[in-house]
């Protein structure tokens, strides 16, 4: 092939480079269809011109062709979908999309405001705080997703009911039905802002996968903001500590409720506007952190095993294991949700069933601990929501255990596993309603 | 003659397939196998043939590997699978229940077409 043709397919190639949604691999394959093509034109008498206009012209509109490979390949598309808006164009200037996310920041900053100022029952805030933040987040998806109507309805009729049924609940002062309502709204809420993020197309097991996705990118950078806030309040007490000025009121008043809610609403946007940037550190952080989490089970394991009979365990150890359980499961969730579903099976798969194993091992335990206690000293509200949470996860961990063998020995595509995950998350946010809506009746709001 | 471009999109996976039990192919040769079956009538859009393999990949019916050209290019190769070969035994049955139905259609227009006639001729 001549210099001149080199250099064309060189141009095409950094061309087509553009489009997010072909990876690299992708125009290895679509390049070597096109030079296969230009071969077998010249070989029809074309020159070198010709046979490339050709074949180009064969291969197809570059931006249907990309259209479609994003359509296959969605996590991929949603790189593509935030860093080209819908209706590309400049007719949006940048800046409006920051105005409107810092005006959303500073009403969930004013609404949690509003309500620690009016709001003096303690116990009812931490039941309401949820419902101060979720508007803003879920408004700002709204308004990017341009819900619809009907969307939007199955936004706010949810809300509404959880708002009605939290304030008008008459729960016992100090009973554990509230405490679990104050621990399972944040995940009603925070499927509900599923919902928004998907922009309606909930049913989709695509965009099911991007919000998991979302959801551990939202931590990342909440955490971020989050490790910087906290530097800089740190060296401002100090240098005013230094003048004698009392800083703890402002802060304590005024910076916190303005600051945390809005620092959720700005990582919700930066997640949106710089997928790229964290999705290359994704991958990284999952494969370093789950072989350390299969280390933290299998020691935890160990020391539970040869610290004594089942019953021992007390209270207070089982609900910090089920923490470490739905953490573990969220480093599940999100390596899945960060890998290449067509990666042939590898060593970090092994690994990641290494970790289920050991999640399940615990969860046995933890199963057979409660059922000792429930034997010893009857049912309680509690041993009950956490034993649902239990059986709920050991249905989880085995049947991603067993699709991962699967996927390993070659029997199941990867895509298995990652539906599995994906249709099982609306089990949880059933089980939040029931221990929210239903407990309270049932347990006499105690 | 070319054949309609929702027609060619709805028999593209049962073809696909069942070039592929042909035997391991790459993109280029199966586009040119499904160009010399149809007589050239079926035009695919050279690269919508990608994404429509990997979507196969996906739900398991091919598998793929890298290896490399006469020319020393890496290419990709498909196989089918056995999943792919049992998809492709439910889609030959659809097909073929499809085409049946359309013959029987087309030989009772055609004797309508003709039974006029046909009448006309006996009297």
């Amino acid at each position: 092939m001549t210099g001149e043709l080199e250099a064309q397919i060189d141009r095409w190639r950094s061309y087509v480079q553009r489009h997010q949604a072909i990876s690299p691999t992708d125009i290895d394959e679509l390049e070597d269809h096109l030079r296969e093509q230009i071969a077998d034109r010249k070989a029809t008498g074309l020159d070198d011109d010709e046979a490339f206009l050709v074949a180009i012209k064969r291969l197809g509109n570059l931006d249907a062709v990309s259209h479609e490979f994003a359509r296959e390949h969605s996590d991929r598309l949603w790189k593509q979908l935030v860093l080209v808006p819908e209706n590309a164009g400049e007719s949006a200037p940048p800046w409006r999309e920051l105005a409107v996310v810092l005006l959303f920041a500073l009403g969930a900053g004013a609404a949690v405001k509003a309500g620690t100022t009016l709001v003096s029952d303690e116990n009812a805030l931490a039941r309401n705080i949820g419902l101060f933040v979720f508007p803003f987040v879920a408004g700002y998806f709204a308004w990017k997703r341009r819900l619809t109507a009907r969307v939007a309805a199955a936004l706010i009729v949810p809300f509404v009911i959880l708002a009605v049924v939290l304030n008008v609940y008459p729960y016992a002062t100090g009973g554990s039905t509230e405490l679990l309502t104050v621990l399972h709204v944040p995940v009603i809420l925070w499927l509900l802002g599923g919902v928004a993020y998907v922009g309606g197309r909930w049913r989709s097991d695509r965009r099911r996968m991007d919000f998991v996705r979302f959801t551990g990118e939202l931590g990342i950078y909440f955490t971020l903001l989050a490790l910087g806030g906290a530097v800089l309040i740190g060296l401002t007490f100090a240098a005013l500590d230094m003048v004698g000025a009392d800083f703890e009121p402002v802060m304590e008043h005024w910076i916190l409720p303005f600051a945390v809610p809005g620092a959720l609403v700005v990582a919700a946007w930066l997640v949106e506007a710089k997928q790229n940037v964290v999705e290359n550190i994704a991958p990284v952080l999952t494969r370093v952190f789950t072989p350390l989490t299969i280390l933290m089970l299998l020691s935890l394991l160990l020391v539970l095993a040869t610290s004594g009979g089942l019953t021992s365990i007390d209270r207070d150890l089982l609900i910090l294991m089920d923490a470490i359980l739905i953490l573990v499961l969220g480093l599940l969730l999100y390596s899945i949700s960060a890998r290449d579903s067509l990666a042939p099976a590898g060593l970090f798969d092994a690994l990641q069933l290494i970790l289920v194993a050991a999640a399940l091992a615990v969860d046995a335990l933890m199963l057979g601990a409660m059922l000792a206690r429930i034997a010893e000293f009857g049912f309680s509200p509690n041993k009950i929501a956490a034993l649902g949470l239990n059986l709920l996860l050991l249905i989880h961990l085995i049947r991603s255990g067993w699709l991962t063998l699967g996927f390993l020995r070659g029997r199941q595509a990867f895509p298995a596993l990652e539906q599995w995950q994906t249709r099982y998350l609306p089990v949880y946010g059933a089980w939040a309603v029931v221990v929210v809506v239903v407990f309270p009746l049932v347990f006499n709001f105690a | 003659m070319r054949i309609d471009k929702d027609l060619v999109a709805a028999s593209a996976t049962p073809l696909v397939l069942g070039i592929l039990t042909e035997g391991d192919l790459h993109g280029y040769a199966i586009l040119k196998r499904v160009g010399e079956l149809s007589d050239g009538g079926m035009q695919w859009t050279d690269g919508m043939l990608y994404p429509l393999l990997h979507r196969l990949e996906r739900l398991g019916y091919v598998s793929s590997s890298w290896g490399t050209s006469d020319a020393g290019r890496r290419r990709k190769h498909y196989a089918i699978t056995d999943e792919g070969r049992e998809t492709l035994a439910e889609r030959q049955q659809q097909w073929a229940v499809v085409a049946d139905a359309l013959r029987q259609v087309w030989q009772t227009t055609q004797q309508a077409a003709q039974g006029p006639r046909m009448a006309g001729g006996l009297a």
